[in-house]
């Protein structure tokens, strides 16, 4: 941003809207928000798979994915896990209070690099937070693409995000979204299993198709293990990585997975290099 | 470049010239030596071998506040940083440590606080005569009169010390004290060989780097990992003296009103510094830790930067409380491809 030249800043932004994605004790909080500064709210462009240092001063800050395509408008969107300091203050925020935002860091998919090419994501839990820009920037380009295929799963109704966005896109065409969970449960209407068989069943060819994985470290094993079966190359497959951080802007030395570091070399990874990175799935 | 001498009996005087600028300087501090801001008309004797604490924290120092703000306001301040600086008498091995660190401070995004400090800051070498007893510093690329990352090297020659500048912050600072200062001639430069070749053949300690960044990440499941890290106490203080050492941590402090963010050194070798919030730790044991450190100096950064991030200073040899030795480390390395 021009606004400043120390990227260790970070911006206010007024907090418009805030739901809850899921409940419990790791309950799940989106945030709507917009900066505060108009030079700064048309400075900002990010891309799909990038990620944003979003905090409250004088408690902290936590490297959050950006689950907004730059196509949905001005704002950004954030949906955050309840799990320590930081993001306990953050569910704290409610509409018109500030949360301040630093960004955006980190590589993101290349989305024009996959134009013309179908897409399937594979995601479970809070693991679709950076595969919804995704589906949306495809949503909003469908002519640029061959169609989306979404799967997605968690360990119960409860615990799938994004819940409300779903039946419209069953209405579209080229978008079709299969949704799973772990356990049988009353009135659910879809299917019932883990993410990586359902992948299996649906059996995608991988024919021009680019598969983007992010979820939980022993469903992303498993899902490379069936994609494999089902004939995606390693270059076929992307997925995001997530490592402690402090800077976002590959100074502080924490987030090195191998010789990477995923705040700036990621967090998107192809398959093909992350295989080679002994550390990657530690 | 210019080459001039200093008759050491005018070394306090050209300390005082100094004057209006921050002058560091290595003054004993209990047992040990440490780079500390030299009193008003004080010109500390430069007889020592190297300080315990390296002089990074000239430019990074060991907690440094990043942004200042009222408790509840969204306003947020940047420290001003104009104090001029003049780093006297650090050794070669720091000196090339630092410009190993500025390279990642200034991969892709500058680090403000980082650069401004070095833009406000002359670093004056003084070339080792004595190596100590771990100095390893012609093993990695450097040596006892290495003039990477210095404005102006100091070489002792008995009566006088040589100096040279190689930057312009170099020059000014010979042409700040020229009324001090005699012109060197060849007799000099012939002295300063002599000397510095001496100290060369005194360094006892070598290590093989050849092969090492490129065949390290291959021996990630090597035996040798447990057996090096068996017992480390997880203690830091190999990261924490360590010259090339930048990682550091970020958090928030509120005292009152008054609140700031500030950054800290920190240490690969504690638990917490890759713990996720969720408990999970990518890297849970001192192996891994030990495993990352040692490919973190002999491999990721010569990816990243084309240099072992390592100026063979010997500290983390000399003050581990168990004896860890990094040159064994890279003996068992070579060993191990």
């Amino acid at each position: 941003m021009k606004t400043n030249t120390n990227p260790y800043i970070p911006y206010p932004a007024t907090v418009e809207e805030t739901w809850y994605e899921t409940g419990g004790d790791r309950c799940i909080k989106t945030f709507k928000v917009v900066f505060d500064d108009e030079e700064v709210r048309e400075e900002w462009s990010h891309l799909p798979g990038q990620c944003a240092m979003i905090g409250v001063l004088g408690v902290g800050e936590s490297m959050i994915s950006i689950s907004c395509s730059p196509t949905e408008g001005k704002f950004l969107r954030f949906s955050v896990m309840l799990m320590g300091k930081v993001t306990r203050a953050l569910h704290q925020l409610e509409p018109g209070d500030k949360m301040m935002v630093r960004g955006p860091y980190g590589n993101s998919f290349p989305v024009d690099e996959w134009q013309g090419k179908k897409i399937l994501t594979i995601g479970g839990g809070i693991g679709q937070a950076p595969l919804r820009p995704i589906v949306e920037y495809v949503k909003a380009n469908q002519d640029k693409y061959d169609g989306l295929t979404m799967i997605y799963g968690a360990r119960t109704s409860n615990d799938l995000c994004f819940k409300g966005e779903f039946e419209e896109m069953s209405k579209c065409d080229d978008l079709a979204c299969h949704l799973t969970i772990d356990v049988e449960e009353e009135d659910w209407e879809h299917n019932v299993g883990f993410v990586p068989q359902m992948l299996l069943d649906l059996n995608p060819s991988p024919e021009n198709t680019i598969a983007i994985t992010c979820g939980p470290p022993i469903m992303i094993r498993f899902v490379l293990e069936n994609l494999k079966k089902l004939g995606f190359e390693d270059d076929q497959i992307y997925t995001t990585l997530e490592n402690r951080m402090k800077c976002g802007i590959g100074k502080c030395g924490r987030c090195n997975a191998g010789n990477m570091y995923v705040c700036k070399d990621g967090p998107v990874f192809n398959y093909a290099v992350l295989k080679e990175i002994p550390e990657a799935f530690a | 470049m210019s080459a001039m001498l200093l008759n050491k009996e005018k070394w306090p005087e050209f300390v005082k010239m100094l004057a209006g600028k921050k002058v560091l300087a290595p003054q004993a501090d209990g047992d040990a030596m440490r780079f500390a801001a030299v009193a008003e008309g004080e010109a500390p004797a430069l007889d020592y071998n190297n300080t315990r604490v390296p002089p990074k924290g000239a430019l990074f120092p060991q907690t440094e506040t990043m942004l200042k703000f009222q408790s509840g306001s969204e306003q947020v301040e940047e420290p001003q940083l104009d104090q001029e600086t003049v780093v006297l008498g650090l050794r070669p091995c720091d000196a090339r440590a630092m410009a190993i660190v500025e390279k990642l401070f200034k991969w892709d995004i500058d680090d403000p606080y980082f650069v401004r400090r070095r833009d406000l800051t002359t670093l004056v070498g003084l070339a080792c005569i004595e190596p100590g007893m771990n100095c390893f510093c012609s093993s990695v690329g450097g040596g006892p009169a290495s003039t990477e990352g210095l404005d102006m090297l100091m070489v002792d020659l008995g009566e006088n010390y040589l100096l040279e500048a190689f930057t312009e912050k170099g020059e000014a600072l010979l042409a700040e004290t020229k009324d001090l200062l005699e012109e060197a001639g060849d007799v000099q430069l012939k002295e300063k060989e002599k000397v510095v070749g001496d100290a060369e053949q005194k360094i006892k300690r070598k290590v093989d780097t050849e092969g090492v960044p490129e065949g390290l990440p291959g021996l990630w499941e090597d035996p040798l990992w447990q057996k090096v890290s068996a017992s480390c106490l997880g203690c830091g203080t190999c990261t924490y003296l360590c010259p090339t050492c930048h990682c550091f941590d970020i958090q928030d402090e509120t005292e009152g009103f008054d609140a700031r963010r500030c950054r800290m050194w920190d240490s690969c070798m504690f638990d917490e510094y890759t713990m996720h919030t969720s408990g999970h730790n990518p890297r849970p044991t001192r192996r891994e830790r030990t495993r990352n450190r040692i490919n973190h100096k002999y491999s990721y950064y010569v990816d990243k930067f084309d240099v072992i991030a390592c100026v063979g200073c010997g500290r983390c040899t000399n003050l581990c409380p168990v004896n860890i030795d990094i040159i064994e480390t890279i003996r068992q390395v070579k060993e191990a491809l």
